[in-house]
């Protein structure tokens, strides 16, 4: 290989690695400075949160948080006073608003929906698709290309496209409003992706490994098991948390399709309403709290993303 | 161990016929190469005894039972592949006992047999290490431990050496066939390198296009080619050949080529005029001045005991294997002397061998299927 070909590894001067130094430093600020702002917006009170000039400064408060999990009734401060001392710092928090807690708010059964909704269609993608990427690797599937093509075209188009027609047919088979529904629903979204995404991967694993296996007295699923899967965990995992993700965040199909009992946070969490106005400090409580699993997801699966994210990239 | 007997195999993709009706029988505990250029059929051939591919057509019997149609798993068979196919994600100990472990084999006894196994092949410093960070003869040997773990019928090995360095090939030439000494195993070995070919190999088989062209002891395909193919395949650098006219009659001692008469290996049957071929192996010519046979020198190669001396005749170049210390200029002109008892004599429309005195021993393939 040539010097100047495109693929020559050659070491970066002082200047090009300060101009991408400065440009990553950049992009990360602008990344992270919505997500700071959420996240002292949490800690703010109501009246802080929308002050102008925003304020950079400020008393951090848990109210945020304490209207988030709770649902509250104004009371006259006689009622208040009449009562003994306040159990907790939430109590304390609220009675200055001559408010008490009435009970917990629908934030954590919405956010055990997401929980239940995002990873359960994530390991139905994943495994559906890891399977048929393998099929589709290294089997002669008649049509293999149109298949695939067919898989791909449910991307095509944006969700909300389909959405009246899935909530008309979710309705008339009674799956409106389950997490039944939605992990179907997310699954058939993204199992094409993790179908494309896999087999990816998969076909850069020589088969020679499964063929072996199969020689030495394993049967292919047993070869697929103990070869193939070992071998395509960074893949996996970079398919897993792209699913995730996207079950994750979505809305559309969330407000459409859950209202009650299977609504996930996406469209729960607007909805939060203080008095007079939308309880902010409380929605940002919410967003805060929901950027947590994927967060701790990613971290942990970190060093498969990247290897699954730049792998192909290096010939071994 | 045991016999692998080939009858009728064939395999189509398609349109294109990859292997076209081999027969061949390697025999218990013998050494058997498939040689020929890329495509010729012989990884195919491999991976249908393997079952890795059904055949299209044909048989294939491992110690007499009939194992055409069964899984690879099935077969009770070792297989060595061109990249190793080492598992990554395991250590030495557990890629040599990856095989025990799918029949069930207590753990001790597993770990008995890695050992034993990992002794026998020199490596049983390297159990524990991970397979990615080992050198290419080890990876080589680690591969041939997972082979010979589970003392199969038979090994299969798809150009074991194909990715080593030409020293380290060397080295592995040699250690292959010293284990086979001792362990006996009827080995099918595939590989397109003549070298390894002729220096491990009990038969040989010869293909091309999908067609055994010879199948033999090594020094049968060198010495008695049955193709031109074979000629020109075997033999570095490769048989001479020098076109001549005219038929040949059972018991013609004598043919010419290029005005010069040319004492040959006595005919043993009758060949209607046509276009044919003397084959002379380079180091089967001796320079002599009297020969009627004459070329000038084209040009040398100097190879210490030997060198190599291309000859331009009015049939074309002739190459020459000579000692190294006889002078040659560029247009000398020299005599080409013949050795009349190891020519060879070929049809060129067919390529096939015309039978000839030197032919008295065993040999087949597709001369004499005609």
């Amino acid at each position: 290989m040539s010097l100047t070909s495109a693929h020559s590894v050659v070491a970066p001067s002082a200047i090009s690695k300060r101009v991408a130094g400065t440009i990553i430093v950049l992009y990360a600020l602008i990344s992270i400075v919505p997500l700071l702002w959420i996240f002292a917006t949490s800690f703010k009170t109501p009246p802080d949160s929308i002050a102008y000039p925003p304020k950079i400064l400020f008393q951090p408060s848990l109210e945020g948080y304490c209207n988030l999990f709770s649902t509250r009734t104004r009371q006259t401060p006689e009622y208040i006073n009449a009562l003994g001392p306040a159990t907790d710092i939430c109590d304390e928090t609220v009675r200055k608003r001559n408010m008490v807690i009435a009970g917990p708010s629908n934030f954590m059964p919405r956010f055990v929906n997401s929980l239940i909704i995002a990873f359960g269609s994530t390991f139905c993608a994943v495994f559906l698709g890891t399977l048929s990427a393998y099929g589709f690797s290294r089997f002669k599937v008649p049509l293999a290309d149109d298949l695939l093509f067919f898989i791909l075209s449910t991307r095509m188009m944006p969700p909300i496209a389909v959405a009246i027609p899935i909530y008309l047919m979710y309705r008339e088979i009674g799956l409106s409003d389950t997490a039944l529904g939605m992990i179907l629903l997310y699954t058939a979204v993204n199992v094409s992706l993790a179908v494309w995404l896999l087999k990816g991967f998969i076909d850069e694993i020589p088969r020679e490994y499964e063929e072996a296996a199969m020689i030495d007295g394993y049967t292919r699923l047993q070869a697929f098991w103990r070869t193939v899967l070992p071998q395509a965990t960074a893949g996996i995992a970079a398919t897993a948390i792209f699913c995730l993700i996207f079950a994750w965040n979505e809305y559309a199909f969330a407000a459409l399709l859950t209202s009650g009992t299977a609504q996930t946070a996406p469209p729960f969490i607007p909805t939060i309403i203080g008095e007079g106005g939308q309880d902010w400090p409380a929605v940002a409580a919410g967003t805060t709290i929901f950027l947590v699993p994927i967060l701790v997801f990613t971290i942990l699966l970190r060093k498969q993303l990247l290897r699954g994210i730049t792998f192909g990239a290096v010939r071994k | 161990m045991a016999e692998i007997r080939v009858e009728h195999l064939r395999k189509a993709f398609g349109d294109f016929v990859a292997v076209q009706g081999s027969n061949f029988v390697v025999r218990d505990g013998e050494f058997f190469v498939m040689l020929g250029p890329s495509g010729c059929g012989k990884t195919t051939t491999l991976r249908m005894i393997a079952g890795l591919e059904l055949p299209t057509g044909g048989k294939i019997l491992l110690g007499g039972e009939d194992v055409t149609m069964r899984r690879a798993r099935e077969r009770d068979i070792a297989f060595v592949f061109q990249l190793f196919a080492l598992y990554p994600h395991m250590n030495v100990r557990k890629n040599i006992g990856f095989p025990l472990l799918a029949q069930g084999t207590p753990g001790i006894e597993i770990r008995r047999r890695v050992e034993e196994t990992a002794k026998l092949l020199r490596i049983d410093h390297l159990l524990n290490k991970s397979v990615s960070g080992l050198a290419g003869g080890d990876r080589q040997r680690v591969a041939l431990g997972r082979a010979i773990v589970r003392r199969p019928k038979c090994f299969l090995m798809d150009e074991p050496l194909g990715t080593l360095d030409t020293e380290f090939r060397d080295l592995m030439v040699h250690e292959l066939r010293e284990l086979h000494n001792r362990i006996h195993a009827t080995t099918v070995y595939v590989t397109h390198d003549q070298m390894e070919a002729m220096s491990m190999a009990d038969k040989i088989a010869v293909m091309n296009h999908g067609v055994i062209e010879q199948f033999g002891t090594p020094r049968e395909i060198y010495d008695r080619p049955a193709t031109m193919f074979v000629a020109d395949f075997i033999g570095s650098p490769p048989m001479n050949f020098l076109g001549f006219g005219g038929g040949l009659s059972k018991g013609a001692r004598e043919i010419v080529v290029q005005g010069a008469k040319v004492a040959v290996p006595e005919v043993r049957e009758d060949i209607a005029p046509a276009d044919m071929a003397l084959g002379i192996r380079p180091e089967h010519i001796r320079f002599d001045d009297g020969s009627k046979l004459r070329g000038a020198i084209y040009g040398t190669e100097y190879l210490g005991t030997t060198q190599i001396v291309a000859v331009e005749t009015s049939g074309g170049i002739i190459k020459a294997r000579v000692p190294a210390e006889i002078r040659l200029n560029p247009g000398d002109q020299v005599g080409l002397a013949l050795s009349s008892t190891r020519l060879s004599l070929f049809e060129k429309g067919s390529g096939r061998a015309v039978r000839t005195a030197i032919h008295d021993g065993a040999s087949q393939g597709r001369a004499h299927r005609g």
